[in-house]
């Protein structure tokens, strides 16, 4: 197990540099320059020299991208023009609201994906498995930022169950209640696509798996169905599933920043199209490699435990 | 070729509107796509047109059947316009994000090595980034604008294609014919696009039919966040962004945009899984139905068997009390080694077939079989796996069933404790009786009483067979404690006595073993362990050693026959192979086409077989235990299951047919008695001839 951690620790390593090249990259694609794109089109010449050699723009590419690469290694993502604050600091005051955010959603698609696909599977063609599968058809299908809206109208405006929107801070807020309450909505917004897509994932692969012959072999053992179903075919599936909730992962972080942004939640994903309307590319950039880099432990984390459930894989 | 592909596509469509759901989706697409098509002739106001004396008025006004927006624009024609954008950015998106990854993975596979390599990192450490991140970033770059967002998602879909179609073209770039298209001449440019390309056709359309829904979903998306469509351009998502401001006060100038993207992609998606119905060959294999836990059985036969039930209780009433009430726990609980039938005179021991005299009556058999008949119901077809079987399994001893694979063997055998799956399985007529204990039609909760317990399966092949996630000690210990009143510790203990049992060297360490760390001889150990944890009276093996090496094939056969002789179980031993099954068995049932052919004592058959099916069988096994020789060893194929000749199923097949053989059904007769426990039995009108 620790050496299959550690091999994986060292294959993060590759994976993060190739981050950090299509960053680096796509931001070199910006017309002009980065300073260009800073200043505006009306900056003065000497403005331009002055943030060219700040940004070290004047030297060579690989050049360039070796000590942008040091930078970030020292945590040191740059100074957001128009907050005139660093980068890090920024990022790492968004970061907690984000993973919270998205968190909360992933487990909530995870648990009722899941069970919702299991009970879809179990009671195949009955009115159960219609049911959720119309519910879930309609989940996959929905726009997260309008359902977003749509939820704050009704539980929110009309029914004023919850706050329209406004967490100000995860902490020092106004205590754990608080945070659950301002985080119903947006997380529910968020998780629905992604629950439909494990519900769909589970349903299909139970349906697999409870064709195999194990599961044969279980039910000739004179098991019940509920051993058939929740231990012999339910942890084969998972086999399938956790990979999924893997890249579900990135959908959700992804999906935060409309759900952030309908709800006013002060997270990474506010902030980026904050940033990028207001072309601050640094604050952009540094908002991209920290989640990118948060994404690659996550799927590392994934991989473990697809290596607790499944015996076959080793180092 | 392309008169291969023509009636398989006019299959697939006609798959396709058999899926109701399937045809909804596309009228839905239909109808949207027709709407916005016409959107510059439909008599709409013009969507920019601001007029601000009639702001935010609400559906249902004079002149904008949707109201308008905040600045007195028409919603019903920026829905309209907006939807012809939003398709036709999703649409593009789509089409470019298909054709780079498309060439990107079928390059990639073509080529391999380096070439492959370099590309196919490049396309994870796109993957590396949360899927609209990247898409962000792009925008961030390029900076706001429908074109850019465009880019920006054709960009971040195109790893899926590339993986999709990477995936699918290695397996073809393997295959003989594209060996076959370099050697005939044909450059790489016509191989990659004349023959790979064709060919991964379905993977494309699959994967487009999952990614364009997103597609859309996202165009909308950075829309909404102001970072696609500038305004006054209608789009659905940005209209639904300008709806935002005004949401508490004109609710309808968000919610509407928001319900047409619903609509659209819900009909995106419903068409979608409709295509991978017709196009994923896993699923056209039926594979997502998922079997009951037993086999149904027929309603009419089960209500007789019920009466019948009924009938008997009555008559039983006046002399014992504590007869079969269908309690599992009642019968048979003592351990069951004596296997002691229980003062259970089951009345009638209907012995149709059988008429030898001081045969054992039907309450002394640890296994009897009448008339069973298991067919599989599917949409258009019945198959007749198995018609009208009959046999007796008295205690402690081995009886064969022996047939080519589609013979009905293992049908028969799964329909003892109802595990043949259903769908399509159904049990149309018969009984299986346990001492007299009638299993079919019997409660649930009986036949898994039943199940693992007094009757006992090994399967064809231990690697799928057992559960790959859990230990084997766990596999057998699970066994242990669904049937005995044990701790964890005792089953755990009683798992390690039983791999000793089936021979397992170093049974201690290996307990925790999984499956795939066991070799497939030691994996059926295991499966034999899990047949014997309960103390059986039958193990049914059904061609327990057909996946093993013919060395360890002879091992496992003389550890089955050593435990029988031990422990007194009595065996259905199921093979294709009559050198495995006369090594273990005394008597042989031959089967084909679902019924049984000839039966009679191994000696018998072995020195006098009287069907011409058994001579060819047997005549195709001079190799012993050799693997895979089943299906081409007779000429000619069995016949259709669902559509069986009106007189002798093998007639087609044999070299002594007569015009009388395929006129009228041909009975199972007796032809000679005194065989073990059965008779010798024949269907053949020739048999007499049989002078060998």
């Amino acid at each position: 197990m620790y050496r299959y951690i550690a091999r994986r620790l060292v294959m993060m390593v590759p994976v993060l540099l190739g981050i950090s090249i299509i960053v680096f990259f796509i931001m070199e694609l910006i017309p002009g320059d980065a300073a260009q794109a800073i200043l505006g089109s009306y900056a003065t010449p000497e403005n331009l020299a002055r943030v060219r050699r700040e940004l070290g723009l004047d030297q060579p590419l690989v050049h360039r991208y070796f000590i942008w690469l040091g930078n970030i290694l020292q945590g040191d993502l740059g100074r957001s023009y128009i907050l005139q604050r660093p980068v890090l600091d920024e990022v790492l005051d968004r970061l907690g609201p984000t993973m919270l955010l998205a968190g909360t959603s992933l487990m909530l698609a995870a648990l009722f994906g899941m069970f919702a696909g299991v009970v879809a599977a179990i009671k195949q063609f009955r009115w159960q498995d219609g049911l959720l599968t119309t519910v879930v058809l309609i989940g996959i299908s929905t726009p997260s930022f309008w359902l977003g809206l749509m939820l704050t109208l009704v539980f929110a405006v009309e029914l004023g169950w919850f706050p329209v929107s406004g967490m100000s801070r995860v902490v020092g807020g106004g205590g754990i209640g608080d945070i659950l309450h301002h985080l119903v909505l947006p997380s529910v917004s968020l998780a629905i696509v992604a629950t439909g897509v494990i519900a769909r994932l589970t349903r299909s692969t139970m349906l697999e798996v409870l064709r195999r012959d194990f599961i044969r072999s279980a039910r000739a053992k004179g098991l019940n169905e509920r051993s058939v179903i929740l231990k012999h075919a339910y942890k084969n599936a998972l086999v399938s599933i956790i990979p999924v909730l893997g890249i579900q992962t990135g959908f959700v972080i992804g999906g935060a920043v409309y759900i952030e942004t309908v709800f006013q939640w002060p997270g990474i994903g506010r902030m980026l199209v904050g940033a990028i309307q207001q072309r601050d590319i640094l604050l952009v950039q540094g908002g991209v490699v920290v989640i990118a880099a948060l994404y690659v432990i996550i799927n590392l984390i994934v991989d473990v435990l697809q290596s607790v459930v499944d015996p076959r894989i080793t180092v | 070729m392309s008169g291969s592909v023509r009636p398989r596509f006019g299959a697939g469509l006609r798959r396709f509107f058999y899926n109701r759901l399937a045809v909804v989706g596309l009228g839905i697409l239909i109808a949207i796509a027709a709407v916005s098509l016409l959107a510059p002739i439909l008599p709409l106001a013009h969507p920019n047109i601001t007029d601000l004396a009639m702001r935010i008025m609400p559906p249902g006004t004079e002149g904008h059947v949707l109201g308008t927006d905040q600045l007195g624009r028409d919603i019903l024609s920026r829905l309209i316009w907006g939807t012809r954008i939003s398709l036709a950015v999703g649409l593009s998106a789509t089409a470019i994000a298909a054709i780079i990854g498309s060439l990107i993975g079928i390059v990639s596979a073509f080529y391999g090595g380096v070439i492959d390599n370099t590309l196919m990192r490049g396309i994870d450490m796109l993957m590396a980034f949360p899927y609209i991140l990247l898409a962000l970033a792009i925008v961030a770059v390029l900076g706001p604008g429908l074109f850019n967002a465009l880019i920006a998602i054709s960009v971040v879909n195109i790893p899926f294609f590339a993986r999709n179609v990477r995936g699918a073209t290695v397996s073809l770039v393997r295959l003989e014919y594209i060996d076959a298209a370099r050697l005939s001449g044909k450059n790489n440019f016509k191989i990659l696009f004349g023959e790979l390309l064709p060919n991964v056709m379905p993977v494309i359309v699959i994967t487009i039919s999952t990614t364009v829904g997103w597609m859309i979903l996202e165009t909308a998306g950075l829309s909404f966040l102001g970072l696609g469509a500038q305004p006054p351009t209608p789009d659905l998502g940005s209209m639904l962004g300008d709806g935002r401001s005004v949401i508490l006060t004109a609710p309808h100038v968000a919610t509407l945009p928001g319900l047409v993207i619903l609509v659209l992609v819900i009909g995106i998606n419903l068409v979608g899984d409709g295509l991978r119905d017709v196009l994923d060959p896993y699923l056209r294999a039926g594979a997502l139905v998922s079997p009951r836990p037993a086999t149904e059985v027929d309603a009419k036969l089960l209500a007789r068997k019920r009466a019948e039930k009924a009938d008997d209780r009555r008559a039983g009433e006046s002399e014992d009390g504590n007869r079969k009430t269908g309690a599992p726990g009642g019968a048979q609980s003592d351990g069951g080694d004596s296997g002691q039938p229980d003062g259970d005179a089951q009345s009638d021991g209907d012995g149709s077939g059988h008429s030898d005299g001081g045969a054992p009556h039907i309450s002394e058999l640890p296994l009897s079989v009448r008339n069973l008949r298991t067919w599989f119901w599917q949409r258009d077809a019945q198959i007749h796996a198995a018609d009208d079987v009959s046999f007796d399994l008295p205690k402690g001893r081995a009886l064969g069933i022996m047939g080519e694979s589609g013979s009905g063997k293992s049908v028969t055998a799964l329909s003892v404790l109802g595990l043949v799956p259903t769908p399509p399985g159904r049990i149309m007529d018969g009984s299986v009786a346990y001492y007299g204990e009638e299993l079919v039609g019997a409660p649930l909760e009986k036949l898994r009483f039943y199940r693992g317990n007094r009757i006992a399966y090994i399967f064809q092949n231990p690697m799928t067979s057992l559960n790959p996630l859990f230990s084997v000690g766990e596999q057998i210990a699970e066994a242990v404690r669904r049937h005995q009143p044990v701790t964890g510790e005792e089953a755990r203990a009683k798992a390690g006595e039983l791999m000793d049992m089936v021979q397992i060297p170093d049974a201690r360490r290996r307990i925790n073993d999984y499956p795939h760390q066991l070799s497939g001889g030691m994996r059926q150990r295991i499966g034999i362990a899990i047949a014997l944890a309960n103390d059986p009276d039958v193990i049914i093996a059904d061609e327990p050693t057909t996946a093993l090496d013919v060395t360890i094939q002879a091992q496992i056969l003389r550890l089955l026959e050593d435990l029988r002789e031990r422990y007194g179980v009595s065996l259905v031993f199921i093979s294709h192979d009559f050198g495995v099954v006369s090594a273990v068995c005394e008597r042989i049932v031959v089967m084909y086409a679902g019924e049984i052919v000839e039966s009679g004592s191994v000696e018998e058959i072995y020195r006098r077989p009287l069907h011409p099916y058994t001579r060819r069988l047997m005549a195709c096994v001079p190799k012993v235990g050799s693997r895979g020789a089943e299906m081409d060893a007779i000429p000619g194929l069995p016949p259709a299951l669902d559509r069986l000749p009106a007189g002798c199923r093998f007639a087609d097949r044999c070299d002594m047919a007569i015009e009388a053989c395929t006129s009228a059904p041909v009975p199972l007769e007796e032809h000679a008695n005194g065989s073990p426990f059965g008779a010798r039995e024949v269907r053949c009108i020739r048999a007499k001839e049989v002078t060998v």
